[in-house]
């Protein structure tokens, strides 16, 4: 399966990432590629064999529903851009 | 044309768990904002989630009280989108494995027909915080302690064909939820959200219509009203020969107008994966098992109970059995008085009044099941009447004590010694020629009617404390052999 331009495009904007024009073509390559391989691997019979989640054969620990977590807001909001009441602040999302 | 509506809800509950899903930090509702929320909640690099085991268990328990398919392995999948309320940017939930499977819900109708709606599956996922658009000089603030919330979103099939319909399924998971203790209930801080999937289609045709998703409705009412809205906008639009676009809507309660949100708040592609901190969740029957043991008794269960084992209307049933604190307790006093109907209308009358009246609930009623056990007791073997009985609970509301202390101090025992009741019920005659002529006067079969002036003047003399058959009785006796 190969990409289009705007295959490239709308991926890089899903994940917020700008790229430059000139680039376009080279990811549109290079991307192809992998998904060429992806195909390669489709190929493969699979029929007895069972969809793995994780590469660990383990399962999940749980955790007993006690609190561990103290306040720390004030460290965790030194490193923050902008605070104000307690609040992270942010660009405006809605206008 | 006749139109038929089609409805599927989403649900979100937010489960009553001390701890988030993936992190130690407390989910107490209220709290200054962003004291709650970890390095974990805050997706600082290098932390990884430890699922909370409480969580698992309360979605279990939803999955065996709806009589699902539990799922035995169960996978956390990744949401991608970018929004600042979700700071690790994906939101961490359940998609091709969830933990309850499918399963279903019997909701009653006002005209009494019992209606199965079909669960798709419910999973476990993580809540957002909150975004606060009050103007901070032109940002936007992020208040992450709900953010790692759990969470179980519930999904049904499109079972339901009108407002009425989905809002009693609405009622009856909410009554369900709050009985098996796993939410608190409480809409208004939106432990209970609710996404509504309205579609409209010709009468008689099989096809679905597009729907379109009317998101985060937190009252009963509200959920009515955007359903009444959406489903008129949807066949005016179609009358008017235009097409229904699948889309997102917000309904405002307040001001009772729905809107589209417009294309880019969706852009609806999440790129699911499963998540690679988190391992598969594996449980066994045993486990399985022991959660049923935990069990309560469901409002499915009291109702029968209360309808079999009390004789109680389907309606008295369903509403004393809506939810768990007032079915255990109306429970224990009918047990108490031996007589359900009685208990009845206590339970919904008389203590319903005084909680509603000094604002508090069941949980908090100052008169316990035993005393009100005992109070409807004596009514029983008469030694008070239904009036004076209602006199013993104020003072048992307020000052507390048994029925009998009561009646023993406020010397309220009704009076049955007949010689007594023939006493005042002899003076009561005496006082009032008038009335008594005109008994006489009376064709014998409009007397009976005549007597509650009579009654009326005993049960004042005597207090209220004279037994009423005992005085009926004499009283009629007494006056007709008057008319002789």
């Amino acid at each position: 399966m190969a990409l289009e331009r705007s295959d490239v495009e709308k991926i890089a904007h899903l994940a917020r990432l700008q790229i430059r024009d000139e680039e376009v073509p080279g990811y549109t390559q290079t991307l192809s590629d992998i998904l060429a391989l992806v195909d390669q691997l489709q190929a493969t019979d699979t029929t007895d064999v069972e969809p793995m989640a994780h590469p660990l054969d383990a399962v999940q620990r749980l955790r007993a529903d006690v609190v561990s977590e103290t306040n720390q807001r004030e460290q965790l909001q030194s490193v923050a851009p902008a605070v104000e009441n307690g609040l992270f602040l942010v660009p405006r999302v809605i206008e | 044309m006749e139109w038929e509506t089609v409805i599927g809800l989403e649900i979100h509950v937010q489960l009553a768990t001390k701890t988030k899903i993936f992190s130690g930090s407390s989910t107490a509702f209220g709290a200054e904002p962003n004291t709650q929320a970890s390095a974990v909640d805050l997706a600082l690099p290098g932390t990884l989630p430890v699922f909370n085991e409480n969580a698992l268990r309360m979605a279990v328990m939803f999955g065996l009280a709806i009589d699902a398919e539990i799922g035995k392995r169960s996978v956390f999948e990744r949401k991608n989108y970018f929004y600042p309320d979700l700071p690790k940017g994906y939101q961490t939930t359940q998609l091709a494995e969830p933990v309850v499977g499918r399963g279903h819900v019997d909701i009653e109708l006002a005209d009494g027909r019992i209606q199965q709606v079909r669960i798709h599956h419910a999973h476990l996922e993580e809540d957002a915080g909150k975004s606060l658009h009050e103007d901070f000089h032109g940002m936007t603030g992020i208040d992450l302690n709900r953010a790692g919330t759990p969470l179980i979103e519930i999904v049904t099939e499109p079972d339901m064909r009108n407002a009425e319909e989905a809002v009693a399924f609405a009622r009856k998971l909410h009554s369900l939820v709050t009985s098996l203790g796993i939410c608190d209930g409480n809409m208004a801080e939106g432990s209970l959200r609710f996404d509504v999937n309205v579609s409209v289609r010709p009468k008689g045709t099989e096809t679905l219509g597009t729907r379109t998703e009317t998101k985060n409705l937190n009252s009963f009412r509200f959920m009515e009203e955007a359903i009444e809205l959406e489903v008129e906008r949807q066949i005016d639009v179609i009358e008017g020969g235009g097409e229904i676009r699948q889309e997102t809507r917000l309904y405002n309660g307040d001001t009772k107008v729905a809107r589209a949100m417009r294309s880019k708040e969706e852009a609806n592609d999440y790129r699911y994966f499963p998540c690679p901190d988190l391992l598969p969740i594996v449980i066994d029957d045993a486990y399985i098992e022991a959660v049923r043991a935990t069990l309560p008794i469901l409002p499915a269960q009291w109702k029968a109970t209360f309808v079999e084992q009390y004789g109680l209307s389907e309606y008295d049933a369903s509403v004393l059995s809506s939810n768990n604190v007032q079915a255990a307790y109306y429970d224990q006093v009918a047990k108490s008085c031996g007589d359900g109907k009685l208990a009845a209308n206590w339970v919904m009358g008389e203590l319903a009044r005084l909680l509603n009246q000094h604002d508090t609930d069941i949980k908090a009623s100052p008169v316990s099941a035993e005393q009100l056990g005992g109070l409807l007791t004596r009514i029983k073997d008469d030694t008070i009447s239904g009036n004076i009985a209602k006199k013993v609970f104020e003072a048992m509301w307020l000052e507390g004590g048994s029925a009998d202390e009561i009646i023993d101090a406020k010397g309220l025992k009704q009076v049955t010694d007949s010689g007594a009741i023939e006493g005042i019920v002899d003076q009561v005659i005496a006082s009032s020629d008038k009335q008594v002529e005109q008994y006489k006067a009376a064709e014998p079969d409009k007397r009976g009617k005549m007597l509650g002036f009579f009654m009326g003047q005993v049960m004042k003399a005597s207090g209220g404390k004279a037994n009423p058959g005992a005085v009926t009785g004499i009283l009629k006796q007494k006056l007709d052999a008057l008319c002789d």
